[in-house]
């Protein structure tokens, strides 16, 4: 499988090196621009931004592999992501995670990202997200929650078609 | 009584407050950007004139303003050491990766009035003749940076932005930069390393002080998101009349974000040193106190890297008496004034302000645990007492939450801790993942000691009576 890019992207992507007197400074950018149309950046996706960038695909790659947040596979279509750290453990947490595994079937005390069989859902523990005094809080997809009983984590899935 | 004081928060939870550029301008926005393009060259004695530029710095430095990222240093002399001569371009970099755990205060500003933020800047870069500045907003805030992008596209349209602002001859445009999920972009030379589309790696100083040799190697000032709206306030008041905010020596206002175990978590806006973690915990303004039928166990007073404070604790705080003498009081930790001084002076630090509460009900050891795994993952890796150590604590402290602890794993951690940091790592991150271990087993280590002998005991029992063999029958 090959990475096409979409003339939105590149066009996207051009407007973005023009923010940056150095070429390779948009790296990070262009990568959350392609995992946003693409859900995930593959390597030929490396390959493509590394030419874009006039860069080896090295620089790219080690980039890709350092942050928590880029994907080198696709996730499941709604991505939970639970705040982990103290505040929100205090806050419940721990059982808002384990709230979501035992519904959609995960394992709870699994390390890393794990997606439901059917592709639907991602859950991952992530650390804090900057929303302490309302724990606990998390996240699908770009949507950010806040004070999550395990009511309103049942709506959310249910609210996830 | 302690009060609110509503600086920089003033107009973001009124009732039809909202984001936009209009909304911001009715209530006197970028008014004092106009102000500080109205500065004309003074001239001083002894022939010597002092440029617009010159004067807004000095206003800054007068202010007295302490960086609110989490260090505490002065942002006047932090302007002050920028290259100036080195014929390089100047950039400016707002740090708003919000990342340290506890802190919740720069996403309000964010969301809630990303103009105030913008204008800020531009005064900023203004007085330091820089024409390129970025937001670095922490990939986790997309919305966040949806809403900054929205406010400098309006503020383009306004002519806020660009080439020869609001006629004053000054050019400077401002984009936002998305981080992707890494703690250490925090640290000002690994957002620069980050920026320029590398790892993050911080970089050792000297000689990459930030001033001097920053973003692609030019003279770069690096300011938290709270420290640049307030760059506007004090050019907006004077600021002699900012230093009159707060306590001596701690200026201006602090937006102290309070989480745990109180009634009412949420972000409070004080005068620096104008009220005390006892006022911010169980004054019904803030906190409200404790849950019912709880006590108060330990605080974690400015971000999860500052050193715990135990209940109960005493310490001896500088004043003067009423002669104006140096002497030497005691003072209960719920009495230290929340500032940058009091919490340095009890040998822990205001960091980024935030408060986080912990009741009779938290089992410290899993709470240090906690902490100790958020510092695991987000090492960078670059540093091997850093990179192994933050492991080896971690590896640590999982086994004496998981019943295979050691009654020597209290020593056992200290030990650890107490080689990270003090020189032997590039960034601050090995002491931010130090001092909580080192101060919560110089405060708590019974409770480490008892909760590894507890598990040697019952593992010890196990062994001696063995489980019969269950001999399979067909």
């Amino acid at each position: 499988m090959s990475f096409q890019a979409t003339p939105e992207l590149e066009a996207e992507v051009n407007e973005l090196i023009s923010h940056y007197p150095v070429k390779r400074a948009a790296s990070l950018m262009v990568l959350h621009a392609i995992q946003e149309k693409f859900g995930w950046i593959s390597s030929d996706a490396v390959q493509w931004t590394a030419k874009k960038l006039e860069l080896q695909p090295i620089n790219v790659f080690e980039i890709l592999t350092f942050y928590p947040m880029l994907r080198q596979e696709p996730q499941g279509k709604y991505a939970i992501k639970v705040c982990r750290t103290l505040s929100c453990a205090l806050g419940g947490a721990y059982e808002l995670h384990h709230h979501f595994c035992e519904k959609l079937g995960l394992d709870a005390h699994k390390h890393g990202p794990q997606t439901t069989k059917d592709g639907k859902f991602t859950v991952e523990f992530v650390e804090c997200l900057a929303s302490c005094g309302t724990a606990p809080v998390m996240m699908v997809g770009e949507k950010f929650y806040e004070g999550v009983s395990h009511k309103k984590a049942d709506e959310i899935v249910a609210g996830c078609k | 009584m302690a009060q609110e004081y509503k600086l920089i928060l003033k107009h973001a939870d009124e009732a039809g407050y909202t984001p936009d550029i209009e909304c911001y301008l009715r209530h006197g926005g970028y008014d004092t950007l106009k102000k500080a393009f109205a500065f004309q060259t003074k001239t001083l004695a002894e022939g010597k004139t002092q440029t617009p530029q010159e004067q807004l710095r000095q206003e800054v430095m007068t202010s007295g303003l302490r960086g609110r990222g989490g260090a505490g240093f002065s942002c006047g002399l932090k302007w002050s050491f920028v290259d100036r001569k080195s014929g390089k371009p100047i950039y400016l970099i707002c740090n708003a990766d919000e990342s340290e755990p506890g802190t919740f205060k720069d996403r309000q500003i964010i969301h809630k009035d990303p103009h105030q933020l913008i204008e800020g800047m531009i005064i900023s870069c203004f007085a330091n003749d820089v024409k390129l500045a970025y937001i670095y907003i922490r990939g986790e805030m997309p919305e966040g940076a949806k809403i900054l992008n929205a406010a400098l596209k309006e503020a383009r349209a306004k002519g806020f932005l660009g080439k020869n602002i609001l006629g004053s001859g000054f050019d400077c445009e401002i984009h936002v930069h998305r981080g992707a999920g890494a703690y250490i972009c925090g640290e000002e030379t690994g957002l620069i390393e980050s920026l320029e589309g590398k790892r993050p790696y911080p970089r050792i100083k000297p000689p990459y002080f930030p001033a001097v040799l920053g973003l692609w190697m030019c003279p770069t000032i690096v300011n938290n998101v709270e420290t640049l709206c307030n760059v506007k306030h004090i050019v907006a008041m004077g600021g002699a009349e900012f230093a009159k905010l707060g306590t001596p020596n701690n200026t201006g206002t602090r937006i102290v974000s309070l989480s745990g175990h109180v009634k009412k978590p949420g972000y409070y806006e004080i005068e620096v040193g104008k009220a005390t973690l006892r006022e911010l915990i169980e004054d019904s303004k803030f906190g409200g106190g404790l849950r019912d039928g709880r006590k108060l166990k330990a605080i974690i007073p400015g971000g999860s890297s500052s050193k715990v404070l135990k209940a109960g604790e005493k310490f001896k705080l500088k004043k003067k008496d009423a002669e104006g003498k140096d002497i030497l009081v005691e003072t209960d930790m719920l009495d230290l004034p929340y500032d940058f001084d009091s919490l340095a002076q009890a040998g822990t630090m205001s960091g980024s302000s935030a408060i986080i509460v912990m009741d009779d009900s938290v089992d410290i050891v899993g709470a240090l645990a906690n902490l100790s795994e958020f510092y695991a993952h987000e090492s960078c890796g670059q540093c091997t007492p850093c990179r192994e150590g933050s492991l080896w604590m971690n590896k640590t402290l999982h086994r004496l939450t998981h019943g295979e602890g050691r009654a020597q794993d209290a020593d056992y951690l200290v030990k650890i801790a107490d080689n990270i940091p003090g020189g032997r790592t590039i960034c601050a991150f090995g002491e931010a993942c130090s001092w909580p271990v080192q101060s919560f087993l110089a405060k708590f280590k019974d409770d480490f000691v008892a909760k590894g002998k507890a598990d040697e005991e019952r593992r010890a029992k196990e062994t001696s009576e063995p489980k019969k063999l269950e001999v399979a029958h067909h």
